[in-house]
Formats: C-alpha cells, structure tokens, sequence
C-alpha cells in the first residue's frame, strides 16, 4: 500500500496547554536549554505553541497554532543541502540524517515556518535526567540541524511489527508523541492514501487550509480553521 | 609630471629598483606591522578554535537568524574581490593604459580577498571538522555533493575564481620577475629564477604573453561576473522575504564592483604613500578610479532604489515588515549604509577637486568600504530577523568572538598582502614601462607633461 502521511491539527479543539511540545521533547531526545538560552532564541523544541492576538484588550483572544515539520511535498529545506542532509524519504516524510549534516543552516533560513532548530552546543542530560533519554533515537552532536520527524521511530516501529505480522500496517498504528498526548484530541495523524483512514475523512473538512499556502511548499500538515462565535 | 622628475624611461634596472622599494629588505617598521598583524591574526584563529570546540553558540546567532557575520563578512570579501579582475581585465581589453600602475596591487588585492572571503563559510558552517563532505569525491557513502544547492554553485564558482585569479596573478607578473631576476642579487636571484620560468623578452615569447593574457581577460570576466552573481543567488534562490528578488544578481555584481574599486583606491594610496611611488601613482591613477567609483555608486543607487521602490509600492506584508525594521531596529545601519554609499560619497565623487586630491578620495572609499559592508550585513540579516512567521522574530548582534574573527580577517588580508609586496614586483614593471615607451616629453608653455602618441603601425597598443 503506498503511503502518504499527514497530520491534521483541528484549532477549534487546541487549547494551548503545551502538552505536545513535552510529549515531543520527551519523545525525541531533545535538550531543554534553560531560560538563558531561549531568551537568544535558542529553543530546541521541534513543535511550537505559537500565540497571536486577536482583537484589542479588554477583547482580546489568543489564537494558538501548533507548529512542528509541515513534512512539505515541494520541501524547499532539501534543495539547498548542499550534502543530501536533509531529503525526501519512501513514505514522502522529509528526513534528516544528522551524520551526514555540516551545519550550514540554509535549510533553515529556508523554511518558511521556521521549524527547524539548530544545536548551538552539545547537550548534556545531567544525571539521573539521561536515564530518561530514549533509546530509539540519538542525541544530536553540536554544529547540526534538526526538527520534528513525525516521529519516525514510532513510524518505523509500527511498520516492522505490520511486517512480521504480514499484514499491512493499521490505521492509528503509528502515532506521532504529539498526537498520542494532545488532551482535546486537536491532532491526528494517519496515511491519507488510504481512503477509509480517519484522516482521510478529516481532511474532507471544509474548514481545512494549510499554513502558507501561496509559496507552494505542499506541506503534509492540515490545519482546521477556527471557528468564531458563541461558545468558542 | 616634471622632464626631470620622470620615471627611467630606458633603464629598467633604475625601473624596477624605483618601483619595487616594497622588496628592499625588511625594516623594523615592517616587521613590526607583521607582528601585530599576526597576533590579531592568532587571536582570531583561537577564537575560531573555541568556537569549534564550543559550538556555534559562542556567536550572537539564533533562530530564525541563522546566518549573520560570517556569512556578512563571506559577501563583503568576495566583493572586494571583483575590483581586480575588472581594472586587469576589463581595462585590459579596453586598452586602457592608464591601469598599469594599478594592475599588479589590484590583482593581488583579488587574489587575497578571495583568500580570506573563501574562509567565511568554513568558518561558519556547524561542523567544521566535515567540510569535506561539500567536496566532491568518492566516498563510503556513495554520495555526491547536491548541485541544486546553490552553496554548490558557489563552492564551484569561488574556486574557480580563486584558481583563475591566481593563475592571472602570476602569469601576469612573469615578465616582471624576469626583470626582477636580471636585476635581484642573492637569493633573490634565484627565487625569482625560478618562478619567471626563463623568460628571456624575446619577440615569440611577448607575442605569446600577449595573445595569452589576452584569452585570460576575456575569460576571467564571465567567471567574476557569475562568482558574485552565484553569491547574490544564494539568497535570492531562497523563500525569504527581503531576499527573493530578481534584482540581486546584478545588484550583488554591482555592489562588489563598487566595493572593490573603493579598495583598490585605498589599497594603491598606501602603498604610493609607504614605498614612495609618487611618480608612478599619479592623481591620474586616482582620478580615472574616481570616476569609476562614482559611476558605481550611481549605479547601486539605482539598484537600491528599484528594488526599495518595489516592495514599497507593493506593500507584500512579508517583504514590507524587512523594509520596515530598516526604519526601525536597523535604522543606524541602514543611514551608515545610505550615507557612505550614495547620499555622501556620490556628490563628493561628482566633484573634480575630491577625486583629483589622494587624501580625500581614500577617504570618501573609506566610506565606501564601510557602507559596503552595512549594506551586506542589512541583506542578510533583517530578512531573515523578520521571517514570515511573527511569533519567532528574532534580532541579532555579534558577538565578542565573531567580532574577534572579523578583525582577524582584515589582520590576515594586511599580512598576506604584505609579505606578497616584499617577495614580489608590486608594481607591474614592464606594463609600466611600455607605457613610458609610448609617451614623450611635451612642452606646453611653462610645463613639461606627458604625452601619449600611439604607434601607427600596431594599432593594438596595451600589451595586454
């Protein structure tokens, strides 16, 4: 079966609790830098929160929108690696292969979400926090780039199990540590190739618009648009 | 120019020993300035190791600013670069005589900016100890480098410029080192024996020379043209706001040739100033540079002002929020970069009594330099401080290391070109001296000044 995967963020249902921003960095290996570091926009995390305002106070409402990898068709990160360290894999993910990495940045500077997140320093999990690190995946040396990967290790993982199991592999088999946390359920994630999936139908929604549409990245990440009035 | 006072117009020996005063042996002036230089130069190699020991945390970079000094620096350098290939070359082919005296300091000024310009990126990029993976060659990894990437292009062309420049440099000195070496006791002698690979001056060998430095100029213009263009593309190629522009090519071109012509004005007073070359270095040089400065800064202006005008008209909120910070957190900068640029130096080179008076041309491309280098810190970095998404914008300032390693650039730069003025023939001696040959004494009135009557029968004049 082929394989398409996407991810479809419903902002009627996000709240903004950051509950897939820890999910991720727990997940994922990734370094919690400390307040002096974030304020020199440092921040390693691979998804973000971001908050906007809407309205004038005492109006005001924040709008938030979760940003990991749009995981773009047209990736415009992976053309200007100058080392294939960043490239399109089977399953239409974009991947990173962090040996392979010089760290000149330009995948970065040309990301329009600004979603990829550069090691400033080698990291060190103080003792016992490296007893926490998980084993399915590396910790990053300094001098490389990385982002969210939609969890390739889970990807992975429920795709050998299908395979032992000759079978294919089952919608809601692989789920990204974003969406397995996310309390009001606004993330889901599935294989868009696959008519019957859940995503598929969620993607039917005609609230659904992708984030920059216009610069024709094609990301693989949906959004679902807020709707205003009573209630919400 | 005095009948008395003139340069030796038959005696090359008195020619090479009044031009290449750079080559007497070392003072303690000299050696002086190379120990300054090289601890500058040291300083800056340490901070480089500690950056690489450290990270690349050590700078004031960040997200969504990736790319800041070095990258700046990277531009500003390659920039300065262009100056030589374009008074060797383009004058060359031209037939413009008056270059001679210039040609030789300009094209090593190109050779050694390229130098220190070539290191930017390496030092820039996260693991410095991986270059080589940018490096084409077969490897365990059965990979080859990705040629969409414009980094690639720029790898390609950088080199190639490099490479070339440096072959232009040398095969254009070598009828120099063969006076040098008829005139040089010592060892001396036989170090500029060996590298004027026995020119002896006969009729063959001019011919060749000629028709060979001829092809060198025609085909060192396309590679500079596409090395700044290449560097104007890496931004350009991208989806950034502010850098996704059609313009940037020639303007990138432009911008290095402006900067360059600016360098080689103060680069060609110091060096009349420290080894006496006034009867060589006339206000004639700096007069013609002038107007070659001020015809480039025209030219930026324009540029600037298209691709200002543009967005402004437009008001795409994406490229409009770059232009905006220039009022706003880059405001300083960006009245440096106007100033220095177009809105002081170009009425000032507009005036005959500033380009015809040596202090004050250095200083109005001391100007240039400075705006230059605004101008290339304002391309890279304000774009990408105020990327498409607001909630991540960013400012930038340097930090103590990336200072550190911008001064050791100029530091290495100065030393480089220092050493190459005592080893060899700064002065381009036979190019010189065939312009003596074409020119007599006239009295006109009370002076006597110099006059160029060209040969009937070549037709061709400038050796090439």
């Amino acid at each position: 079966m082929e394989i398409k995967w996407a991810m479809a963020i419903d902002l009627d249902r996000c709240t903004g609790c950051g509950a897939c921003v820890v999910a991720c960095v727990a997940e994922n290996n990734i370094p919690v830098v400390g307040e002096a570091e974030v304020e020199k926009g440092r921040l390693m995390q691979w998804i973000r929160v971001a908050r906007y305002w809407e309205g004038e106070y005492p109006e005001a409402q924040a709008v938030y929108l979760p940003v990991p990898c749009m995981q773009c068709e047209r990736a415009p990160c992976e053309t200007v690696c100058p080392v294939y360290a960043t490239y399109h894999n089977e399953d239409g993910l974009n991947a990173m292969v962090y040996n392979r990495c010089v760290g000149t940045r330009y995948c970065a500077n040309n990301c329009p979400y600004s979603v990829r997140v550069f090691n400033w320093f080698d990291h060190v999990w103080e003792k016992p926090l490296d007893e926490q690190l998980s084993p399915d995946l590396t910790t990053r040396s300094r001098g490389v780039m990385e982002k969210c990967t939609f969890c390739i290790q889970r990807i992975r993982r429920a795709k050998e199990t299908a395979a032992e199991e000759g079978r294919e592999i089952r919608d809601g088999e692989a789920v990204p540590a974003c969406v397995q946390t996310c309390p009001p359920g606004a993330l889901l994630f599935g294989n868009v190739a696959d008519p019957h999936s859940e995503i598929a139908r969620k993607l039917k929604d005609p609230r659904r618009f992708r984030l920059m549409e216009h610069l024709g990245t094609e990301p693989r990440v949906v959004y679902l648009k807020r709707q205003k009035g009573a209630g919400r | 120019m005095n009948g008395s006072d003139h340069l030796s117009r038959t005696d090359p020996g008195a020619l090479y020993r009044e031009l290449s005063r750079s080559n007497l042996p070392a003072t303690k002036k000299w050696w002086l300035g190379v120990g300054l230089l090289a601890i500058v130069a040291l300083w800056g190699i340490g901070c480089f190791v500690y950056m690489m020991k450290t990270g690349m945390g050590v700078t004031g970079l960040n997200r969504p600013v990736m790319w800041g000094s070095f990258i700046t620096s990277f531009v500003f350098w390659i920039g300065l670069s262009h100056s030589g290939t374009l008074i060797s070359a383009i004058l060359r082919l031209t037939n413009a005589t008056w270059r001679a005296p210039i040609l030789r300091g300009a094209e090593a000024l190109t050779a050694f900016t390229l130098m220190v310009g070539g290191l930017f990126p390496l030092i820039h990029i996260g693991r410095n100890w991986r270059f080589y993976y940018m490096i084409p060659y077969p490897n365990s990894r059965q990979l080859w480098p990705n040629l969409r990437s414009p980094l690639m292009w720029d790898a390609v062309a950088i080199n190639t410029y490099l490479l070339g420049s440096l072959t232009f440099l040398y095969f254009g000195m070598i009828p120099d080192l063969a006076i040098a070496r008829d005139h040089a006791t010592g060892w001396r002698k036989k170090f500029y024996n060996v590298l004027a690979l026995g020119f002896r001056g006969s009729h063959n060998e001019w011919r060749r020379y000629h028709v060979a430095s001829t092809i060198f100029a025609i085909l060192i213009i396309p590679v500079a043209v596409s090395v700044h263009s290449i560097v104007g593309w890496d931004f350009a190629m991208a989806k950034v706001p502010g850098w996704h522009s059609t313009i940037f090519a020639p303007y990138f071109v432009t911008g290095a040739i402006f900067s360059g012509i600016a360098a080689v004005v103060i680069v060609m007073a110091a060096l009349r100033k420290v080894f006496r070359l006034e009867r060589v270095l006339t206000v004639v040089q700096f007069e013609n540079l002038g107007k070659l400065l001020c015809t480039m800064s025209l030219l930026w202006g324009y540029f600037y002002f298209s691709d200002f005008l543009t967005v402004w008209y437009n008001r795409n909120p994406e490229e409009w929020e770059v232009f905006r910070s220039y009022a706003g957190d880059y405001l300083p900068l960006f009245l440096v970069m106007i100033g220095c640029n177009f809105v002081v130096s170009f009425p000032l080179l507009c005036m005959r009594r500033v380009r015809r008076s040596i202090p004050a041309l250095s200083f109005v491309s001391l100007l240039v330099v400075i705006g230059m280098y605004a101008e290339r810190f304002l391309i890279v970095v304000p774009s990408l401080a105020r990327r498409n998404d607001p909630f991540i914008w960013h400012n930038y300032f340097p930090s103590w290391v990336e200072f550190s390693i911008m001064a050791a650039a100029f530091a290495m730069f100065l030393l480089l070109y220092m050493i190459f003025a005592k080893l060899f023939p700064i002065m381009a001696i036979s190019d010189v001296q065939e312009h003596l040959f074409h020119t007599s004494d006239r009295k006109i009135g009370d002076v006597t000044v110099e006059s160029i009557a060209m040969p009937h029968d070549t037709g061709k004049g400038g050796h090439g």
